[in-house]
């Protein structure tokens, strides 16, 4: 049975007209496959390999370059919260709210709730800073953030 | 008379990101009128003439980077917008794609005209995940009004644009890091030359602008240069190199200010005005202590440090063109992102941030900065836990001097970056940071982060 769905390949597949080498839909395709299966297991790096007329240890090559990617044996929960530790971010209290989220939900930065809902990130400035301290919930900017408006967040993530 | 934002026009409009507003402003019809009107390499010359320098950091001169390309090449030539912006407390060109992405894209459109290149990737950050889903969607609108694809308002031009997503990794902001990421590669920067104008992405010729850069294109295109160069600061007489500081900037704030907010002025605005005016003061009615000019890897001046050869001025009074922070003792303008830290911070903990980011993210290709890096920031961990020696200080200025693009030890310029907060921070605030050895005083965040630190 495959790791990739038919979705997924289409997906990919119809990536690959938009750039002159194969190997540039590298880093479209983990993310499809990363934000669908939660991982990119060594069998989905096999297929995506497959896909792109490339060896899987290219593709292995690439994601393991960018921490981003959880790979074998790790997965993301359903919400990626990132807390910026940024400088800007740092001045405004990051360390402490890290600190916060890390007591509220019981694990470290790079851990996921036992339920499978949050996974806990530390990130480097995401360039959010007019409104810091500030998170990254998956991709969206979550600003201004206070030890409230953060125990409200994850109470929100925690139902989805 | 208060000056009128030009590339911030827009943002507060509703609907500012939709095509049909943009083209009730009047967006597009430079584009069409430069298709009709101008051969590329006039508007080559244009950008050339406006003395437009690159918005990115290095502030390389734009039109002279676009005539680096190969003359009667066949093709393929590439542009790939550098929307990697991850220098930190920088964030002008996020507002730009979230709020005004067509802007950006005009721009964009422009200079594949000028170049010659009919195909431009879109390179945006992972974490911008808004700003990706604007400018995706105004591509797609593009495409929906025939202003994107073949034969584009039956001039024969084509042109495809592709919007293409990093992955968190700081390295990608380096144009060369950028194409080896682009192509499906760890994002390990190129030796140059050659430069990517000659063999970049695809090995095909390839220029990389930055987003306010392509955004300036656009008004300059469409204002004209002598309206461009009405703004900012003309050339040092004294300095046959000086390319001067024209046009607008957006200059970001960011840390200790009352108002952290992206404003535009045009180039030259004073470090002082931009916070005391612009930022609303230093928070809590507190005094600014250090200031970053512009993205961590510019350094730190220090606000009561008399300004050599300026009588009666401070640090704190260097104008923000590309010269003045120089003259301050900073890298230069970078990215124009200021970061103000107040008197209740301490350097040792700022200095540990900095080297906490770079250290994370060294892309491991160079000896030097990778190693470099981590052991700035091992020592600085020591130094945050009270165990700081003497000695420390003269080598983490010798590490930070010797770690580089500059003293010519690495690829790229990641390792100077990091190196130029360190240094400046230390031989501005020497004081502070051999009291703080000398009493073995604990930095609040030590025991929190100790394990974080990697």
């Amino acid at each position: 049975m495959p790791v990739l769905t038919d979705e997924i390949r289409q997906k990919i597949q119809s990536l690959i007209p938009q750039y002159p080498h194969k190997q540039a839909v590298t880093l479209p395709a983990l993310h499809l496959v990363h934000d669908t299966l939660r991982t990119v297991s060594n069998e989905a790096i096999v297929e995506i390999a497959e896909l792109l007329d490339l060896h899987p240890a290219e593709v292995h090559d690439t994601m393991t370059f960018y921490a981003f990617f959880k790979g074998e044996g790790e997965k993301l929960g359903k919400t990626r919260l990132w807390v910026c530790r940024g400088l800007a971010c740092m001045l405004r209290g990051a360390y402490e709210l890290i600190d916060h989220c890390e007591q509220k939900l019981g694990i470290s930065c790079g851990q996921t709730t036992a339920d499978g809902q949050i996974t806990l990130e530390f990130a480097e400035c995401i360039g959010a800073c007019d409104g810091a301290p500030a998170c990254l919930v998956n991709d969206v900017h979550a600003m201004n953030m206070t030890p409230e408006k953060t125990d409200q967040l994850i109470a929100e993530l925690k139902l989805k | 008379m208060p000056y009128e934002p030009v590339l911030l026009a827009r943002i507060h409009k509703p609907d500012s990101t939709r095509l049909e507003g943009y083209r009730a402003d009047g967006g597009y019809e430079t584009f069409a009128r430069v298709l009709k009107e101008k051969q590329p390499h006039e508007v080559v010359q244009q950008v050339k003439d406006s003395g437009l320098r690159g918005r990115g950091g290095a502030g390389f001169p734009c039109g002279l980077k676009w005539t680096f390309l190969p003359k009667d090449h066949p093709g393929p030539i590439y542009l790939c917008v550098n929307a990697d912006e991850s220098e930190p407390c920088t964030y002008n060109n996020r507002i730009l794609m979230e709020k005004d992405p067509h802007q950006v894209l005009e721009g964009v459109m422009l200079a594949c005209y000028a170049i010659r290149s009919q195909k431009a990737f879109y390179y945006i950050r992972y974490e911008y995940g808004d700003a990706y889903r604007a400018t995706q969607a105004a591509v797609d609108e593009l495409y929906a009004a025939g202003l994107l694809g073949q034969n584009i308002l039956g001039s024969g031009f084509n042109l495809d644009i592709v919007v293409h997503r990093g992955a968190g990794a700081y390295i990608c902001g380096e144009e060369t890091g950028l194409i080896e990421s682009l192509e499906g590669k760890r994002a390990w920067p190129r030796i140059k030359p050659p430069f990517p104008a000659i063999e970049g992405a695809f090995r095909k010729p390839t220029i990389v602008n930055n987003v306010e850069t392509l955004a300036c294109v656009n008004q300059i295109l469409r204002r004209g240069v002598d309206w461009f160069k009405s703004l900012g600061v003309p050339p040092n007489p004294n300095n046959p190199r000086d390319a001067g500081s024209y046009g607008p900037k957006l200059y970001t704030l960011a840390g200790h200010v009352e108002k952290p907010c992206c404003v535009e002025l045009p180039m030259g605005v004073t470090l002082r005005e931009l916070v005391e005016q612009h930022g609303g003061g230093v928070w809590k009615g507190r005094k600014a202590k250090a200031i970053n000019p512009g993205g961590l890897s510019m350094g730190f001046i220090r606000c009561d440090a008399p300004l050599k050869g300026e009588d009666g001025k401070t640090e704190y009074d260097i104008p923000l063109d590309f010269n003045g922070p120089g003259q301050a003792g900073c890298l230069g303008l970078g990215t124009a992102a200021v970061t103000v830290i107040d008197d209740q911070t301490s350097m040792i903990d700022v200095v540990h941030n900095t080297c906490q980011f770079f250290a994370h993210e060294s892309c491991g290709q160079c000896t030097p900065c990778r190693e470099g890096t981590g052991w700035m920031l091992k020592i600085m961990d020591r130094m945050r836990r009270g165990l700081g020696r003497r000695e420390d200080l003269d080598i983490l200025i010798d590490v930070a001097e010797r770690i580089g693009i500059m003293p010519g030890t690495t690829i790229c310029g990641l390792a100077d970056g990091a190196g130029w907060p360190v240094k400046t921070a230390i031989r501005k605030f020497r004081d502070e940071f051999e009291a703080a050895i000398k009493s073995g005083t604990t930095s609040r965040y030590a025991k929190s982060l100790a394990m974080a630190g990697h």
